[in-house]
């Protein structure tokens, strides 16, 4: 069993240090001041979402600790989707990705203030309520793109239609999905999926925005088994950087 | 040789925590902050004193957790026990509703307007709103952003007297 815990937590983990990573890249050029402190303190909410996960993975699980499981991992070892390493891009994209994102993380909490792993259950309850926030922020600016001028309308939408199908690789199954229903941990991907999908379509409606068709075909897959995009490398070799030149120094 | 031994009470390690703020709120002590959630004494066969404390942060990335920790240690300490432990955990969340309401009302004359009470409601936009200014106590105002300079507040702006203002976010 505590593979299959391990193997949630790392991808759980991961997509929330990535993601931070790529949100705190808005930190002095956002398209506008409160913009570039949502950004900013959101980072700061993941990055401590994925540091709290990690301490978990160390202190209950017999993992390496959080800063070396962030800073001196391989790629090959990551388990975050490759939605998440997409570059930052356009605003549009930045916001229609925290909205398809962070939607799907808050139910992913939500389910699992009941999991019957109690550490995670009682960081679940927490995270939730952070988590909030920042859905609340992206429906916000969805709604208002897509609901303003013709130039916001048309980018909203052309970066919603980018980003389906990397989105719908957060759902990417692992081969413990049994074993974690099984013992309550989790309710699988699928039902995540599932329950996301009727969250966000009447947000999308409201916005004036078409839900992409899905292609099965172009799901973007392999982030959970440790296959990234050309994006993630480069990203942590830029994030890993200081504590390369050093690895073994004292902070 | 002969020690006096002076009882340590529970009640005296709270008032210790008291001269504990967060750095980011200096006004409110981590009490009134409601971040305490255990204490634990100790004392072995030889005498060897140990207290454990037990904080939940207000917000899972605070990054001024390593600093509050390092406090608590200090002002324990000075209680002369033999050791401190300061323990982080999420077995009891912290929610705004732990503030204490006389840390509301330092919170405010800090000009930070507290968080309203949420009573495990699911939070809305609607919460959000009817907010106080620290300044001039009026309603008329309204969210600009609920991210602001840290993680526990946002920024509003306050139609009456015309001033932008922080409020510490109901989580």
């Amino acid at each position: 069993m505590s593979n299959a815990l391990k193997d949630l937590l790392y991808k759980m983990a991961d997509d929330a240090l990535i993601i931070g990573h790529r949100n705190s890249e808005w930190t002095g050029i956002g398209p506008m001041l409160e913009e570039d402190l949502a950004f900013s303190s959101m980072a700061q909410d993941k990055i401590g979402h994925a540091q709290a996960l990690y301490k978990i993975l160390n202190e209950v699980l017999g993992e390496a600790d959080a800063d070396t499981l962030a800073f001196k991992r391989e790629e090959k070892q990551f388990k975050c989707c490759h939605f998440v390493e997409q570059p930052i891009g356009e605003y549009d994209f930045s916001i229609v990705r925290q909205f398809l994102f962070d939607h799907a993380e808050l139910i992913r909490y939500d389910i699992l203030t009941q999991s019957s792993f109690q550490p995670l259950a009682q960081l679940a309850k927490k995270v939730k309520g952070e988590i909030k926030y920042h859905v609340m922020h992206a429906d916000t600016f969805v709604k208002q793109l897509g609901n303003g001028t013709e130039e916001s309308k048309a980018r909203i939408q052309s970066s919603l239609n980018y980003a389906w199908h990397l989105a719908l690789g957060i759902f990417e199954k692992s081969e413990f999905e049994n074993d974690l229903i099984a013992e309550n941990i989790f309710v699988g991907e699928d039902e995540l999926k599932k329950r996301w999908l009727e969250k966000i379509i009447p947000v999308m409606e409201s916005a004036n925005l078409k839900v992409p068709a899905t292609d099965e075909i172009k799901i973007v897959y392999g982030g959970r088994k440790g296959f990234h995009s050309e994006y993630l490398k480069p990203l942590l070799d830029e994030m890993c950087e200081v504590v390369r030149t050093d690895i073994d120094a004292e902070w | 040789m002969e020690m006096q031994i002076q009882e340590i009470t529970e009640h005296q390690i709270w008032l210790a925590l008291e001269n504990v703020k967060d750095p980011e709120i200096p006004v409110i002590s981590v009490v009134e902050m409601g971040m305490i959630t255990g204490i634990q004494l100790s004392a072995s066969d030889n005498g060897h004193r140990t207290c454990s404390i037990t904080m939940t942060p207000t917000f899972v990335g605070c990054p001024a957790i390593d600093v509050i920790k390092k406090s608590i240690r200090e002002e324990v300490m000075k209680l002369e026990f033999d050791e401190v432990e300061v323990k982080v955990d999420f077995e009891t969340q912290w929610t705004s509703d732990r503030m204490k309401p006389e840390a509301k009302l330092k919170l405010e004359k800090f000009g930070l307007a507290p968080p309203v009470l949420l009573n495990d409601d699911e939070l809305t936009v609607q919460q959000l709103n009817n907010v106080r200014c620290p300044h001039c106590h009026s309603t008329d105002t309204t969210l600009r952003s609920a991210f602001g300079s840290t993680l526990c507040r946002a920024i509003r702006f306050c139609f009456s007297c015309k001033q932008g203002f922080e409020q510490f976010k109901p989580v």
